[in-house]
C-alpha cells in the first residue's frame, strides 16, 4: 500500500538482482515446496467456524459523529466494513472514509508505543509522570491544567471529562477540530438564542435550496440524507414525484453536481443573496433569484433551505428564518438539542487556550486526539505557543506534527480495536465494540482520561460497561447490554424534536465578509483526505477526487476565467498572499467554479503523517486564520513560473456527441419515456457471427441508476477493500496505471441554464459478446455458465490484448508487483476469498464472484435457488443512493430485471454489439421550466 | 585422395543422432515420471507430525466419526483441524500419562497451538469448499482415501486440476448417497454409473458446463 518510487535500477544492481534471481530459480527447482504448518486453536472460540466469516456491529466516530457499521471478520481479522442497516446514520451504506478506515487499522505507520520526547517509554512511566503532575494541582483545584480534545459526542467520554472538571474545578476542557460546526452553531444562537442541531427530512422535500451546503458529502447525517434525496430522483414512467435541487455555491461539490440548477456564486456573495431571499428584496439581484423565490413560495411546507457550514452564522440564521416563513418547520426541518456533551464555539475555545498558553498560565496540557500544531488557525501560532507549556501530553493514532512537539505521546487505539460509545447526528447512541485485540501497545481516550481521574488500571471495557450500568440501573442490564452491542444501537436514544421557532428579527445582519473585486480564497475539507486525518491512508490518497479526478495532491482550484486572468494553466505554481501569509500551490482549472475565487483544500502538505502522506500537495492551514476559516478575502496571487506535476485519472470530460451518458428532463421523460433507447440503435442478438452463450440457472446482471448516483466514491473504496485492489502511487497514476476496478467517470456538459455534471460508475460490463474474450491467446478470460466475464489469473500471461480490445477500458494490468507482500499487518488486511495478484496479470471487476459463489453454495446446501437480494456486491452495499442493483436476469421478478425493464435502461457502447450485462438508467433532471434558457 | 573419415564414423554418427534423439525422449519421459512420482505429488508420503496421530487407530479401531474432530466440514469451506481441547476431551481420561501425548498436554497447559504439518494443500488461487462437496455426495474417502488405514496421514491424490476436473466433468463416476459420505470403504450396491446418474438428478448437481466454469474454483 505504499507508493512505488520511480527510481530505476542501475546496471550493477540490475546484474546483481538478475544473478540472485537466477540462483534462486535454480535452487527452487531442486526441491518440492516445503510442507506448510497448520495451526489450530487450543480452545476454539465459541461460534467461530474457521473459513466462515462473522459479522459484528460497531460504530465509527468521525469528527465525533457516529456511523453504524457491520464489520466482516475472518478468524478474528476484520477485513471488510459495511453499513449497519439498523443505524439511522448509515442505513446500510457507508462513505469512503468508513471503508478506508480498515486500512488505517492495519497501517504500519501508526504510533505503536508510548514515547517520551521521542524515545520509547512505557505506560507505567507515563502514569508516574502524570500522577506527579496531577498531584501539583490538588492544592490549586487544577489551575493551569488544560485538556484539548476533538468534538466529543461520546456519552461515556463526555461524562468522564465532566467528572474531571468537577474534580479540578479550575481546569478547563477545550475542543477543536479544523472542520467544525461553529457557523451552524452561531446561526442557531442568532436565530434561537441557544445551540440547537438541525435535522432535515429530504424524503418530504419537493424543493431544496442549498446555500453552499454540501449535504451529500460531509454534513452530519450525509448518508441518510443522500439515501432520502436519491429516492426522490428515481422515478418510474408516469410518476411526477421528482424533487428539485437548487444549489448556490462557489466551489464545485458533489451536491452541486446533483443540482437541477447550480448557480456558481462567490462564497462571500451568498450572504447577500440569503438576505435578499429573506427580505424578498430582489431589486439588483440576479433574475434567477426571483424565480427561485417564486418556486419556494409554491412549495410551502414541502421545501428545505439549507445553509452550508462554510457560510457565516448569519446565513444559517436566515435559512432558519426562511424555513419558518415557508412553513417548513415541523415538516421538513426539525430542531433538537445538541447531541454533543458540551457544544462550544471551537475556534473561540482554542483561541482561549492559545491566549492562556501565550500568557504562560498553562502548566499541563493534554491534547487527546487531533493534530492542532498542523491544523490550528495560522494566526494562533499554536506550535510556538505550545512550547511555553511545561508539560505537554499528546494522544493520537499517529506520531504526527503535534506529537513531535509534545513531551509524552500516547498511541491511540483504533476504533476497530476498542470499546466505546458514540452518538449519531440524530442522537442515536451506539456501543463501539472491538473487532480485534489492539495490534500495538495503544490506549484509548477513555483509558487516558480514566488515568487522569486516578484510575490508570481500569480497562477500556470496564469503563464503558460500568458507565452504561449506571445509566441503565434497575432493569435487566445484561440483556440490554447484549442487545445494544449486537444491534449496534441503543433503543430510543435519538433526540426528540423541539418545538421552537426562530426569532422573527435576525437583523441587523452583521457585516459579512466582502471581497469586493479582489480574489477570494476558499478553504474546504478535501474530498478524500478531509482535514488531513486520512493523509496516511493510501486508498484515500489514490481515490480520484470527485469532479477534479485529482489523486495524491491538492491543487488551487479555480475557474477558467480566473486562471486566464492570472495567466496560469494547469500545473502552474502560483503564490497566494493573504493577510501577510503566503503559500505556493499548483493551479487546476475546474469548470463551473465561481469566478474570482480560488479553492484550497485542507489536509495536504503533511510532513509527519507517515510514509504515504508526507510531501504531497500544499498546506492550506498556513493561510487559514481564525477570523476567516472558510473565506479569506482580497488575496494577492501571482504566477511564480514554476511547475508542479498534478495527476488525474480522467483527462477528458466532454461527451462530444457520444451517447455514453443519456439524460432528459422530467418533462421530456414524461413525453417520451424511451428517450434513452431511441438515442442509439442497439443491434439485435441475431446480428452476430457468434452463437449466444447459454446461461444455466442464473444470468447475473447489474443496473446503475445515473439519476441516483451522487458520485461520492464509496463504491470505489468498497471495491478496493473487498477485492484486494492494490495502490500504485502517484508516478504510476501519471502513467495511467491505476488499478481501480470501478471508477466514476465524470462528464461536463453545458446545459440550457447551467453546467451539467454526469457521474457514471464504470466497471467491467460483463459483455455477452465480450471483445476481450476473443483475443486472449491463453483463454485466461472466458465466459461463465452464468454469464460472467471471468478473469483467471493463473492462466494469464500478460499479453494485455484483452485490455487493448476493451472499449470500456476497465481492465487493469499489474505492471509491477504493486501489492505489499512483506508488511505483516497487510497480511491481515486481505480478503481471504480473493486472490492477491502479483506482477504480470490482468485483473478487473468480477461482479464480486466470491459473494456469488458463497450465496450459490449456501443456496445449494439448503436445496433452493439463490434469492433475489441475497447477493449484494461490494459497490452496491456501500452505495448510499441505492444506485446500483445486482441480481439474476433470468428471474423476471428480480429487482434488477425490473430496473432493466424500465424505458430509461440503456447499454453504454451497446451499438458495438457487446451486449453489456451492466446497463445504466438514464439520468433525469427536474429543471424549473421558467429558468431554462436564462442565465 | 584418401578418405577423411574412417568407416566407423558412420556407426558413431548414427549412434550420436539416434542416441541423442533417444536421450531427449528418455529425458522427457523421465521428467514426466518424476513429475507424476510421489517425490513431486506427495501421494502416499506420510508426513511426520509433532504427535504421531493415527487416523487408523481413531477412525479404524475406535470408530470415531470424521465430524467429531473436523467439525466445520458440513458448514464451512474449511473442514477444521481440531483445537487441542478436542484431543483433551478424551485424553484427560485415557492415555493421560502417555509420553507420546506430552505435546498435546503441553499445548493445553501453555495455550500454545500444536503446529501440525499440512498434508493437503491447494495453491492460493484455488478456492475449494468442503461443505458443498459433502452436501452433494462426495465422500471423504473419494479425495482423502482410506484414512482409516493410515497410521500417519498421507495424500491419497495429487490434488491436481486434471484430477478435480475428472469429477467436475463426470460427477456420476464418483458420487455416493449423502448418508454414506463419511463411511470408509463404501461400495455401491448397483453399478456406480447408474447410481451416480440417479444422484446427479436427485441432488441437482450442476451440469459439467457450469462445474467447469473457471470461477467455480478460481477467483
Amino acid at each position: 500500500m505504499f507508493p512505488k518510487s520511480d527510481n530505476e535500477l542501475n546496471r550493477r544492481e540490475f546484474l546483481s538482482v538478475m544473478a540472485a534471481s537466477m540462483a534462486m530459480a535454480g535452487l527452487a527447482g531442486c526441491a518440492a515446496t516445503p510442507p506448510e504448518k497448520i495451526v489450530p486453536y487450543v480452545r476454539a472460540p465459541e461460534d467461530l467456524l474457521p473459513g466462515k466469516p462473522m459479522f459484528f456491529a460497531t460504530s465509527m466516530p468521525t469528527s465525533g459523529y457516529g456511523m453504524g457499521l457491520i464489520v466482516e471478520s475472518h478468524e478474528g481479522r476484520p477485513i471488510k466494513i459495511e453499513g449497519n442497516p439498523d443505524h439511522p446514520a448509515s442505513l446500510g451504506s457507508t462513505d469512503p472514509f468508513a471503508q478506508a478506515s480498515l486500512l488505517g487499522l492495519y497501517d504500519p505507520d501508526r504510533a505503536q508505543i508510548v514515547t517520551q520526547s521521542g524515545r520509547i517509554s512505557t505506560w507505567d512511566a507515563f502514569i508516574t509522570a502524570l500522577e506527579d503532575s496531577l498531584s501539583g494541582f490538588e492544592s490549586n483545584r487544577g489551575d493551569g491544567l488544560r485538556i484539548l480534545t476533538e468534538t466529543v459526542i461520546s456519552p461515556t467520554l463526555g461524562g468522564m471529562l465532566q467528572q474531571f472538571l468537577a474534580k479540578y474545578p479550575a481546569a478547563r476542557w477545550h475542543q477543536y477540530e479544523p472542520v467544525n460546526h461553529d457557523n451552524s452553531r452561531g446561526g442557531a444562537q442568532l436565530a434561537f438564542g441557544k445551540y440547537v442541531d438541525t435535522q432535515y427530512r429530504f424524503e418530504d422535500a419537493d424543493l431544496i435550496l442549498s446555500l453552499d451546503s454540501d449535504f451529500l458529502s460531509w454534513q452530519p447525517g450525509h448518508l441518510a440524507y443522500a439515501r432520502k434525496f436519491a429516492r426522490r430522483r428515481k422515478i418510474a414512467p408516469g410518476e411526477r414525484t421528482m424533487n428539485r435541487l437548487y444549489v448556490v455555491e462557489s466551489s464545485f461539490t458533489i451536491t452541486g453536481a446533483m443540482a437541477d440548477h447550480r448557480f456558481p456564486v462567490r462564497s462571500s456573495e451568498i450572504a447577500g443573496l440569503a438576505k435578499a431571499l429573506a427580505d424578498q428584496s430582489l431589486s439588483g439581484e440576479p433574475t434567477w433569484l426571483g424565480q427561485v423565490v417564486q418556486d419556494l413560495a409554491e412549495h410551502r411546507g414541502r421545501s428545505i433551505v439549507i445553509a452550508g457550514e462554510t457560510q457565516p452564522p448569519e446565513v444559517h440564521a436566515l435559512a432558519h428564518l426562511i424555513n419558518d416563513r415557508l412553513g417548513n418547520l415541523g415538516k421538513t426541518v426539525f430542531y433538537t438539542d445538541p447531541i454533543e456533551t458540551n457544544p462550544v464555539d471551537q475556534t473561540r475555545s482554542l483561541g482561549e487556550l492559545v491566549q492562556e498558553m501565550a500568557a504562560g498560565r498553562v502548566d499541563t496540557l493534554a491534547i487527546l486526539g487531533g493534530n492542532p500544531v498542523y491544523s490550528a488557525p495560522a494566526d494562533f501560532e499554536f506550535g510556538q505557543n505550545l512550547s511555553r507549556v511545561p508539560l505537554r501530553i499528546h494522544q493520537s493514532l499517529y506520531f504526527d506534527e503535534t506529537a513531535e512537539q509534545c513531551h509524552w505521546h500516547i498511541p491511540e487505539t483504533h476504533y476497530l480495536e476498542s470499546w466505546g460509545d458514540v452518538r449519531a447526528w440524530d442522537g442515536t447512541t451506539s456501543i463501539i465494540q472491538p473487532l480485534i485485540v489492539p495490534l500495538y501497545q495503544t490506549r484509548t481516550l477513555y483509558e487516558v482520561v480514566s488515568a487522569m481521574l486516578g484510575n490508570p488500571s481500569q480497562s477500556n471495557y470496564e469503563i464503558v460497561r460500568t458507565n452504561w450500568q449506571k445509566r441503565q440501573p434497575g432493569q435487566d442490564f445484561e440483556s440490554f447490554w447484549a442487545e445494544a452491542v449486537r444491534r449496534g444501537t441503543v433503543p430510543d436514544s435519538q433526540e426528540k424534536p423541539l418545538s421552537i421557532k426562530p426569532r422573527t428579527q435576525i437583523l441587523p445582519l452583521g457585516e459579512t465578509v466582502q471581497s469586493g473585486e479582489g480574489l477570494e480564497i476558499l478553504f474546504r475539507p478535501d474530498p478524500t483526505i478531509f482535514d488531513g486525518r486520512w493523509a496516511n491512508n493510501a486508498w484515500l490518497q489514490e481515490l480520484p477526487k470527485p469532479i477534479t479526478k485529482l489523486t495524491w495532491d491538492s491543487a488551487a482550484l479555480m475557474s477558467a476565467a480566473t486562471a486566464e486572468r492570472l495567466g496560469a494553466h494547469d500545473s502552474d505554481v502560483i503564490e497566494i498572499k493573504s493577510q501577510n501569509r503566503s503559500l505556493k500551490a499548483a493551479v487546476f482549472v475546474v469548470p463551473g467554479h465561481a469566478d474570482r475565487s480560488i479553492t484550497l483544500t485542507l489536509g495536504y502538505g503533511r510532513y509527519r503523517s507517515g510514509r504515504v502522506g508526507d510531501g504531497h500537495g500544499y498546506n492550506a492551514y498556513t493561510l487559514r486564520t481564525s477570523s476567516a476559516p472558510w473565506i479569506a478575502p482580497n488575496a494577492e496571487v501571482r504566477k511564480t513560473g514554476e511547475r508542479y506535476e498534478l495527476v488525474t485519472t480522467q483527462q477528458h470530460h466532454e461527451l462530444n456527441q457520444r451517447h455514453i451518458v443519456r439524460h432528459a428532463t422530467e418533462d421530456e421523460y414524461a413525453r417520451s419515456p424511451a428517450f434513452a433507447q431511441e438515442e442509439e440503435r442497439e443491434p439485435k442478438p441475431e446480428e452476430s457471427l457468434y452463437s449466444p452463450h447459454e446461461n444455466i440457472d442464473y444470468a447475473w446482471g447489474m443496473a446503475i441508476d445515473l439519476s441516483a448516483c451522487i458520485g461520492c466514491n464509496a463504491c470505489v473504496v468498497a471495491c478496493q477493500a473487498e477485492n484486494n485492489v492494490p495502490v500504485v502511487g502517484k508516478g504510476q497514476v501519471a502513467n495511467g496505471r491505476e488499478m481501480h476496478w470501478l471508477r466514476i467517470d465524470t462528464y461536463f456538459q453545458q446545459g440550457p441554464s447551467s453546467l451539467d455534471v454526469y457521474f457514471e460508475p464504470m466497471l467491467c460490463q460483463h459483455c455477452e459478446n465480450a471483445p476481450c474474450e476473443l483475443v486472449c491467446p491463453v483463454e485466461a478470460t472466458s465466459h461463465s455458465a452464468e454469464g460472467l466475464n471471468e478473469m483467471t489469473y493463473n492462466r494469464c500471461v500478460g499479453t494485455r490484448y484483452c485490455s487493448n480490445n476493451c472499449p470500456y477500458k476497465v481492465r487493469r494490468f499489474n505492471f509491477f508487483p504493486y501489492t505489499e507482500w512483506n508488511v505483516p499487518q497487510f497480511k491481515l488486511l486481505y480478503n481471504p476469498n480473493v486472490t492477491v495478484r502479483s506482477r504480470g496479470v490482468m485483473e478487473k471487476c468480477t461482479y464480486c464472484v466470491q459473494r456469488i459463489n458463497r450465496a450459490r453454495i449456501e443456496a445449494k446446501k439448503e436445496d433452493r435457488k439463490v434469492r433475489d437480494g441475497e447477493i449484494v456486491t461490494a459497490c452496491q452495499a456501500a452505495c448510499p443512493a441505492e444506485a446500483i442493483v445486482f441480481g439474476n436476469l433470468k428471474d423476471p421478478a428480480s429487482l434488477v430485471s425490473k430496473r432493466k425493464a424500465e424505458p430509461r435502461n440503456y447499454g453504454v457502447l451497446a451499438e458495438l454489439n457487446t451486449r453489456p450485462r451492466t446497463t445504466y438508467l438514464a439520468k433525469l433532471t427536474n429543471p424549473n421550466p421558467d429558468l431554462v434558457g436564462k442565465k | 585422395m584418401s578418405q577423411i573419415f574412417h568407416p566407423s564414423t558412420n556407426t558413431i554418427s548414427r549412434l550420436t543422432i539416434f542416441g541423442g534423439a533417444g536421450f531427449v525422449v528418455a529425458l522427457v519421459l523421465a521428467l514426466a515420471a518424476i513429475n507424476e512420482s510421489p517425490y513431486i505429488t506427495d501421494v502416499g508420503v506420510a508426513r511426520s507430525q509433532p504427535v504421531p496421530f493415527s487416523h487408523k487407530h481413531h477412525v479404524g479401531d475406535d470408530g470415531i466419526d470424521c465430524r467429531y474432530c473436523h467439525t466445520s466440514v458440513e458448514e464451512s469451506s474449511f473442514a477444521g483441524i481440531p483445537p487441542t481441547k478436542t484431543c483433551m476431551n478424551c485424553h484427560t481420561q485415557i492415555w493421560s500419562d502417555s509420553p507420546m501425548l506430552e505435546p498435546v498436554r503441553e499445548s493445553f497447559r501453555s495455550g500454545k497451538s500444536i503446529q501440525w504439518t499440512r498434508v493437503h494443500n491447494l495453491p492460493g488461487f484455488v478456492y475449494f469448499d468442503h461443505s458443498i462437496h459433502i452436501h452433494q455426495g462426495v465422500g471423504c474417502e473419494t479425495c482423502h482415501g482410506r484414512v482409516d488405514q493410515m497410521p500417519l496421514t498421507w495424500r491419497a491424490e495429487a490434488l491436481r486440476m486434471e484430477w478435480c476436473l475428472n469429477c467436475h466433468r463426470s460427477p456420476e463416476n464418483y458420487l455416493r448417497p449423502r448418508e454414506e459420505v463419511f463411511t470408509m470403504g463404501w461400495q455401491p450396491s448397483i453399478p456406480q454409473q447408474e447410481l451416480g446418474r440417479q444422484l446427479v438428478r436427485q441432488y441437482g448437481i450442476d451440469p459439467p458446463a457450469k462445474l467447469t466454469t473457471c470461477s467455480i474454483c478460481h477467483r
